[in-house]
């Protein structure tokens, strides 16, 4: 897909994202707004996979994990757009009885959704059995995963990060969305990650580094990293973003993490995001 | 009261090994997972036999529930494998979100359980997994007796479609189920019939129970002993139809009185007839080092206990 219609969907998404956390005061718009370019053209362009019938084993599909289960309007609104459900139920979100929960869930049975997340730092292990699975079934395709920065505090993430070297887990891409930020300020005066590529790197990965808003770039990147795969080494790609693209007043702050924009806000937002595919 | 052939001395360990070969061999889905411990668990045949469908995880019980829950998308059973301690209180969360609440079908199987671990102390001698295990939905909580049940537990998780505690410890035990015995999820095992009181035992408790039943049976006390080897989902219908006829129960474990399977009975008895109940259970105590037997006798779970108990269990009934 051209970038030009994948960056008209990712501004539609970023509607969906505001719309979202707005009509029911909560969620968490910053992260979802940073990694709108990315969803999309995984879901629009990298992935091979299939919404209808939806697999929850995901046979001859590749698979994603949404570690920081927080995004999850993002990552709703991109499985809506791209066919996994309908796209009004977004305005279910968070709402009682709703198939899209706070932070996603199998649960409800919500068509592209396969491991519930939330409590951080478990996806990477998930995405390593998925990765064994596909291996012994003799299927080829790949397991993506994006995790928060700041998730990579949990000590969850580094066992995982050891095991996947050590036992050549090579049919994986990990995704970091780098923006710099977490809940309580800059992911630097939180706990510092200190020197991450060469943390990964020492932990026996691949690392790549990308704009997370250059959609050429990403699918460059992208492109390298699959072609890392199957070389006995797990692939990890430091993915530069900003937290609240697209609003210029979420920017540049870490305040937009978890709280959602009120209505003056919301028609704010809105107006620096064109209406491409249609407001649900 | 029928008479218990001892059929052998082995550890439930032993019988989880056997188990998971056996099923390697039949249902190539099957996988299995350790955390560093392929000696204890008695995964050592399996990983022979089928080193393509084993995984040394190393020591991080975390990502091996991670592992295992992101496994079974594609459809493979996974059985995990280290001590009941790092199985359940150092992974709860990982179970929580990865395994219980997505509903995977991953077969959590956690030896050295309990006061019986022994020698290496409280720090490894978990009392508290029943409890945690069967708070979490969609979890199956199994408990076998001997040597022979667990290997039938084993094969029989591999059936069900869910996620399954499976518990066993330690120590060489007596064996007393039937070789040929059919292990049956959720459906408790009625080992002898009696009129005076009810004993609903799991794990190495229902060896000890035989035993505390023939001494009462030399005392003229008549003994109905259950073998709840499931503690969820519970058999309260064969636990209602003794209650009726004794009156009165003890539940015995290995385990702390507190959210095990004595509980679980309470909650049954509450919510029907109530009748006279005793614990023998570990009372809000960790333990400490000692050999297994030693431990059982000084924390009040041995078969004097049990005995002590039916009698207190009787009296309250007579009031």
């Amino acid at each position: 897909m051209e970038n030009i219609e994948l960056e008209r969907i990712a501004s539609q998404v970023r509607r969906d994202i505001l719309r979202m956390v707005a009509g029911v005061q909560s969620g968490h718009p910053g992260g979802s707004l940073g990694c709108a370019d990315f969803l999309t053209l995984l879901y629009f362009h990298e992935m091979n996979h299939q919404n209808d019938p939806f697999s929850m084993d995901g046979k001859g599909e590749d698979l994603f994990f949404l570690s920081n289960g927080h995004i999850s309007p993002v990552w709703y609104s991109v499985l809506s757009r791209s066919g996994y459900f309908p796209v009004k139920e977004l305005g279910s979100f968070r709402k009682l009885g709703s198939r899209l929960q706070g932070h996603p869930s199998t649960d409800k049975k919500l068509p592209g959704v396969r491991m519930a997340s939330g409590s951080l730092g478990q996806g990477l292990s998930v995405a390593i059995g998925a990765a064994a699975s596909k291996k012994l079934n003799g299927d080829h395709s790949l397991v993506y995963t994006l995790h928060g920065d700041g998730e990579l505090q949990e000590g969850q993430i580094w066992e995982a990060a050891m095991y996947a070297a050590a036992k050549k887990v090579d049919n994986l891409i990990a995704t970091i969305d780098y923006n710099g930020r977490q809940i309580d300020g800059d992911v630097d005066d939180v706990l510092s990650l200190g020197n991450l590529r060469a943390k990964w790197e020492a932990f026996g990965w691949h690392c790549l580094e990308m704009d997370g808003h250059d959609m050429q770039e990403m699918k460059d990147t992208l492109g390298k990293a699959r072609a890392l795969c199957g070389h006995s080494k797990p692939v990890v790609i430091l993915m530069k973003t900003e937290m609240g693209m697209g609003v210029d007043f979420m920017m540049g702050t870490h305040k937009w993490h978890g709280s959602p924009p009120n209505e003056e806000q919301l028609a704010q937002g809105l107006s620096q995001l064109s209406e491409t595919l249609g407001d649900y | 009261m029928r008479d218990f052939e001892v059929l052998g001395n082995k550890d439930t360990r032993s019988g989880f090994g056997a188990g998971l070969l056996e099923l390697g061999q039949k249902n190539d889905q099957v996988l299995a997972l350790c955390a560093d411990l392929i000696g204890s668990l008695k995964m050592g045949d399996f990983q022979k036999a089928f080193p393509e469908r084993f995984f040394q995880i190393g020591i991080a019980e975390a990502n091996m529930m991670g592992i295992a829950a992101g496994m079974t998308i594609g459809g493979k059973i996974p059985f995990t494998g280290t001590f009941a301690n790092f199985s359940t209180g150092r992974v709860y969360d990982q179970i929580r979100q990865s395994i219980a609440y997505s509903n995977k079908n991953v077969k959590i199987c956690a030896s050295h359980a309990g006061l019986t671990l022994g020698e290496d102390g409280a720090t490894h001698q978990i009392l508290e997994d029943i409890g945690m295990m069967k708070m979490l939905p969609n979890m199956t909580v199994v408990v076998p007796a001997d040597y022979n049940q667990t290997k039938q537990a084993t094969m029989a998780i591999a059936e069900h479609q869910g996620p399954v505690y499976l518990r066993f410890g330690r120590p060489v035990m007596p064996i007393f189920v039937p070789e040929n015995a059919t292990f049956e999820i959720g459906k408790a095992d009625v080992l002898t019939e009696g009129k005076d009181v009810t004993i609903v035992a799991c794990g190495h408790l229902v060896w000890k129970s035989i035993e505390a039943a023939r001494e009462l049976e030399e005392e003229g006390i008549s003994v109905e002993l259950i073998n709840m080897h499931t503690i969820k989902p519970l058999d309260e219908q064969t636990l209602l139809k003794s209650l009726a006829k004794t009156g009165c129960v003890v539940t015995a474990e290995e385990h702390m009185m507190h959210g095990g399977l004595g509980d679980s009975v309470a909650q049954v008895i509450t919510q029907n007839q109530l009748v006279p109940q005793e614990y023998v259970a570990v009372h809000d105590k960790f333990g400490e080092s000692g050999t297994p037997m030693e431990l059982m006798s000084k924390y009040g779970i041995d078969t004097p206990d049990i005995v002590l108990a039916a009698k207190k269990a009787i009296a309250r009934k007579k009031g």
